[in-house]
């Protein structure tokens, strides 16, 4: 299980060469997203998905970076981040598990595949296992409440989730992927 | 469901696949897509499409149900005929952030047919002289999000959108804006925020988006059902959308069932379709051991509804007359093996988690309403503890006290919980301890 990160809590000083932080693939497709926007701080959230989909996660350095670039405040990006929760300010495992806990996977028993997750995994909501392959976070209801219970691991929606799922996504309870 | 060959009596499905696999563009043209589009561009005004939708009564599927024609014409057209607008970008959203709990028709019509929305957006679009038009996609929705970006490279190639579309003159530019989470950004004023790259705090109104939305210009945001209807309606005309409900309200809508039902599902039924039919029929009933209680009948954020509704219509009137309000139209059964006191905590510690925080009431109360249900859920409850519930229904509940109508929705179910299970609440408090978790028998 990871240590929990404080949020500023490395590289406070690489404030003048900010914009080399951030690669030119990332660049390339922030600028694309500014052509159609009147300024370039409306692609905050698209610039912080950009490079959380390069890096898996937004470091303090990138979120400078990504602020110089969109000529925009660091705390103030660190406002709009902060806000959205698949923004992520902690590095996250290879795969972060979205757990369905609304309504509708609730009645059709979430709480047990959570059980049967964490028995696997050895985490809880917010936690990533110690080999960082995996994260588990809850999520609103992902509109597939007819297969319910469901959930994303990675990209991916499984729905009627089970053990026998659990066991095929990530293998038997108390197995190999237990610390 | 009998097959609906012409596609007039569920147009909103009639390309759905029973493999769920996407139409594609040369599927979707073959049966008759884009018909509607060129019809548009060839010999209507954006007024004479304007007034096709008003009197269609095509009403929003979103949840509020607000008239679709009517919205679009409080947009500021420069003359009468509504051929010019006045100087600067007008938009057109699609608010495809479907995260209602217990909602899931939106995703079925973006992963199984995205040109229909896209013909409907562009309608939507030049009726309003809107020159750049945005798919506000929740992240998750990843397979849907890849299907409309392919969809809409297609109708550039086509003609169907970018510069002079059809060589009508009219140009517009479509992007898909695929968003990173908060249930918030649903709200139309949030979402206009999140879109501008901002946090998703909802806007005081008036001003309505329709007048000063997105980067302060005229903005129009419709749910994907809503926009999906568009062009039907201009194919096949008002009098016929019309025809389609079987009471006042128009149409058909996507109805949905989930919970312990035999076949949870999602089913394009005509307007106001009995919900008994709708439960029973096409979801099969109740689980063999469960018995229905109640319903909450459009998502989360609308009353429960019990056994004496059930012969009511699926419309936007009959179901508010009773109390609740048709929401999305997707509906949560609450059966007898599950206690009405954690259904509803589970709710509350939903919209606690996703209040965006701007205004007192939904940030400090709505934690304080789950705490609560926690308490009584878990045994620790008072007979005070109803009234305080009581206290902040009204509080909370009151339109008006709060920013935006998250915290408001949240009462619904609490208040109509407290009317229609009152004595499991009582039951909790005075056994000091949860009926369902210690496994007695339960009502």
């Amino acid at each position: 299980m990871s240590e929990l990160i404080p949020v500023y809590s490395e590289g406070q000083n690489a404030g003048g060469r900010a914009t080399a932080v951030l690669s030119e693939a990332e660049i390339a497709a922030i600028d694309a997203e500014i052509a159609h926007v009147p300024y370039r701080s409306a692609v905050a959230i698209d610039a912080l998905r950009i490079v959380q989909a390069h890096r898996g996660w937004v470091s303090d350095e990138c979120l400078r970076a990504i602020a110089g670039h969109l000529q925009m405040s660091a705390e103030e990006l660190e406002g709009v981040a902060t806000f959205y929760n698949l923004i992520f300010r902690r590095p996250v495992g290879a795969k972060v598990i979205l757990l369905c806990n609304s309504i509708s996977c609730w009645i059709r028993g979430c709480d047990s595949v959570q059980a049967g997750i964490s028995g696997r995994l050895g985490i809880g909501f917010g936690e990533t296992t110690a080999d960082n392959r995996y994260t588990l976070l809850p999520v609103t209801c992902l509109g597939a409440c007819d297969k319910a219970p469901v959930m994303m691991v990675g990209d991916e929606l499984h729905e009627l989730v089970d053990d026998t799922v659990l066991a095929s996504l990530l293998g038997a309870e108390g197995g190999p992927d237990e610390p | 469901m009998s097959p609906d060959r012409s596609g007039l009596e569920r147009p909103l499905t009639r390309n759905v696949r029973p493999d769920r696999e996407p139409t594609d563009l040369a599927a979707y043209e073959a049966n008759g897509g884009y018909r509607a589009l060129r019809k548009v561009m060839g010999n209507m005004s954006p007024g004479d499409c304007l007034q096709v939708i008003k009197d269609s009564n095509l009403r929003g599927r979103g949840g509020a149900g607000f008239p679709t024609g009517m919205k679009w014409s409080f947009v500021p057209m420069e003359d009468a005929t509504g051929t010019t607008g006045r100087p600067g970008h007008k938009y057109l959203i699609c608010n495809a952030d479907e995260m209602e709990p217990g909602t899931f028709k939106d995703r079925l019509l973006l992963e199984c047919d995205p040109h229909q929305l896209i013909e409907g957006m562009i309608i939507a679009a030049y009726t309003i002289q809107a020159d750049i038009a945005y798919i506000f996609i929740r992240a998750e929705y990843v397979r849907a999000a890849r299907l409309l970006r392919e969809a809409i490279a297609a109708c550039r190639e086509s003609g169907y959108l970018g510069d002079n579309i059809l060589g009508s003159g009219y140009s517009l530019q479509m992007h898909v804006h695929a968003s990173a989470g908060r249930y918030i950004c649903g709200e139309e004023t949030a979402l206009i925020s999140s879109l501008e790259g901002k946090r998703a705090n909802p806007r005081a109104k008036p001003p309505f988006p329709q007048v000063s939305g997105l980067w302060g210009r005229p903005t129009i945001v419709n749910n994907v059902e809503t926009l999906c209807n568009v062009h039907h309606i201009i194919e096949h005309g008002a009098e016929w959308f019309q025809s389609l409900g079987l009471t006042e309200d128009a149409g058909t809508k996507l109805y949905g069932v989930s919970g312990r039902v035999k076949r949870p599902g999602c089913w394009e039924l005509p307007m106001g379709t009995p919900v008994r039919e709708i439960i029973e029929e096409y979801a099969g009933g109740m689980e063999d051991g469960y018995r229905l209680r109640g319903f909450l009948p459009g998502g989360g954020s609308t009353d429960f509804l019990v056994e004496e509704h059930l012969d009511l219509a699926m419309d936007y009137g009959t179901i508010g007359k009773a109390g609740s309000r048709m929401g999305t139209g997707t509906m949560i059964i609450l059966d007898d093996r599950t206690c009405p006191v954690a259904f509803v905590k589970n709710l509350t510690e939903f919209f606690a988690r996703e209040s965006c925080g701007f205004c007192t009431p939904c940030r400090d109360g709505l934690p304080w309403t789950a705490q609560v249900l926690d308490d009584i859920e878990n045994g620790r409850g008072r007979m005070d503890d109803l009234e305080t519930l009581a206290r902040q229904v009204e509080f909370i509940g009151a339109i008006g006290n709060t920013h935006c109508a998250l915290a408001p929705g949240a009462m619904e179910p609490v208040q109509s919980a407290l009317k229609y299970f009152r004595e499991d609440f009582v039951r909790h408090i005075e056994s000091g301890a949860c009926p369902w978790c210690a496994g007695e028998a339960v009502t």
